[in-house]
């Protein structure tokens, strides 16, 4: 897989309770692109971003991660390449200790104790939460999880990084400085926000979701530029594009 | 419901203990899972009306403990925390079986009271050891040691989930309540009707949040095996650790040292 390209074909997702969550998805991400995407709450962010790395599996339609299909077999590899951090940090922490949790997926890599060692600590300064490696991450705030939650992603050196609503509960310091970290992230990064801002700052490609179809796909400006479409969607301008609130110039 | 939360909160202190740097805590897991099955087997094994002759038997928990470094009002608290269930099982004993079996001076002390201490006495060894080993070597490793000792994998791994799981049960429920506490606006809330349907949520809702953690496991390209960062060898102190605690703790069952050293101040006792 040298090419981390993500294809999606016609894909539907229908929950088991009968919701559509996704309604005939189709769109190619090549290597290195960061693709934003963006839609009302129950759009089925969540529920495309759970296709890509097989926890949720289709009810009809294919998904390939580098020209690979995802199947019983190639789940693993594909898990491997793939890192995917939750929305809900708790659900990603299951160690004693932040240091455990971060080095939980590079011991399973097979890596050396010396390289487990490397790779903890520079994730965690990445996030700068070197100083909570030795605490229980169920004594942590909210946002100190969710940087926790990244490490134990970013410690596996994924070739492509999916995040559900990354800056969701992060303080602007903290959420500047996860702007700057995916900014240094050159492979593939797939994410969903409803953070329009960091949208139009880090992503060269939008795709909006509504009603689990394909609503737009374009470049942050095109797709932030048409008015009829936000409202539709139940989006709006991100602030940078909107007037200045004193001066009332753009 | 929040209190119970805060002290299956505190038993995750137990995990932490394993990070401690001793000697002990070094030891490999397996060495310390042996001699601990060991004492809870030869502890369990006694006669249902023996009483004296457990007592020694408290030098293997309390050795561990000082040794290790573990807080002792720490463990005693734990261990207190489960002696009401104890008694609960045991109370009856003394109502049913009420033989005299011991004077101890001006009191007779029928067999239901002294089964009754027994199983009581019993129960603060084996939990005593079982929360020691825990201490000093942490959940997952002793899994792994069950796991490599040839306990089928399947079952190691099942028994870490249920360990996991349980916190994730206790948080999950701790939230639920305090929601439904709160909208209750200090009311019995809807009784028991809503406390029905609130046990049903919690468990799907701790089954979702399972499942999602084991997705965020096997992303991580776990494979059934836990890694440690402490990668210990079976050697030679782990040999002397065994032999020399199995040596003391057999001599302790079938030599009974109190009833020795008891003939030796007191005379006989039964
Ligand atoms: N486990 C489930 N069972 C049934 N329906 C579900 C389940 N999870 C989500 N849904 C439904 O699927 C739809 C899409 O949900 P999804 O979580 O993907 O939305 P989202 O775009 O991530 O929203 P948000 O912005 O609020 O995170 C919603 O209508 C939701 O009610
Ligand atoms: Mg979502």
């Amino acid at each position: 897989m040298s090419h981390h390209i993500v294809e999606l074909k016609e894909l539907h997702h229908t929950y088991p309770d009968g919701t559509v969550a996704l309604d005939g998805v189709s769109f190619t991400i090549t290597h290195g692109e960061s693709v934003g995407i963006i839609g009302a709450n129950g759009a089925g962010k969540s529920t495309l971003l759970l296709h890509l790395n097989g926890y949720l599996a289709p009810t009809s339609g294919e998904i390939e991660i580098g020209h690979t299909p995802i199947t019983k077999e190639t789940l693993p590899e594909i898990r491997r390449t793939v890192g995917m951090v939750f929305q809900d940090p708790d659900d990603q922490l299951f160690m004693p200790t932040v240091y455990d949790d971060v080095a939980f997926g590079p011991f399973n890599l097979g890596l050396t104790p010396a390289a487990v060692e490397e790779r903890v600590t520079s994730a965690l300064a990445k996030v700068e939460a070197g100083h909570l490696r030795d605490k229980p991450p169920y004594h942590l705030s909210g946002g100190e999880k969710k940087r926790v939650a990244i490490a134990t992603v970013l410690s596996m050196e994924p070739s492509i990084l999916v995040m559900d609503e990354p800056t969701n509960g992060l303080d602007p310091h903290a959420r500047r400085q996860l702007m700057g970290l995916m900014k240094d992230f050159h492979h593939t990064k797939i994410f969903t926000s409803h953070d329009l801002d960091m949208v139009m700052e880090l992503c060269d490609r939008v795709i909006v979701l509504g009603r689990g179809k394909v609503k737009a796909d374009g470049t942050p400006l095109e797709i932030f530029s048409n008015q009829q479409l936000l409202t539709e969607c139940r989006l709006e301008k991100p602030l940078s594009m909107q007037g200045c609130p004193v001066c009332g110039k753009n | 419901m929040s209190s119970i939360d805060g002290a299956i909160l505190d038993f995750k202190r137990l995990d932490l203990l394993a990070f401690g740097d001793t000697a002990l805590h070094r030891l490999d897991a397996r060495a310390k899972v042996i001699v601990t099955a060991l004492f809870v087997m030869l502890v369990v094994s006694h006669d249902r009306y023996q009483l004296a002759a457990l007592f020694p038997f408290v030098i293997f928990p309390v050795a561990l403990i000082a040794a290790g470094n573990l807080p002792f009002t720490y463990i005693a608290r734990k261990i207190l925390l489960l002696c009401p269930f104890v008694i609960v099982v045991g109370i009856f004993n003394p109502l049913i079986d009420r033989a005299i079996l011991l004077h101890l001076g001006p009191f007779a002390i029928s067999g239901g009271w002294l089964s009754f201490f027994s199983i009581l006495t019993r129960s603060i060894l084996t939990v005593g050891s079982a929360f020691t080993l825990l201490a000093l070597t942490g959940f997952p490793a002793v899994c792994r040691a069950l796991e490599q000792l040839g306990m089928p994998r399947p079952f190691a791994i099942q028994l870490l989930f249920l360990y996991r799981y349980i916190f994730v049960l206790t948080e999950e429920g701790g939230r639920a309540a305090r929601a439904r506490q709160l909208r209750s606006c200090g009311k019995k809330g809807m009784g028991i009707r809503s406390f029905g349907t609130l046990i049903g949520n919690l468990l799907l809702r701790t089954w979702q949040r399972a499942e999602r953690v084991h997705i965020a496991m096997l992303s991580r390209g776990f494979d059934g095996r836990f890694h440690s960062g402490r990668e210990t060898k079976f050697g030679r102190n782990e040999l002397v650790f065994i032999c020399g605690w199995s040596i003391f703790l057999l001599l302790l069952r079938f030599v009974d040292l109190s009833q020795l050293i008891g003939s030796i101040f007191l005379g006989r006792l039964p």
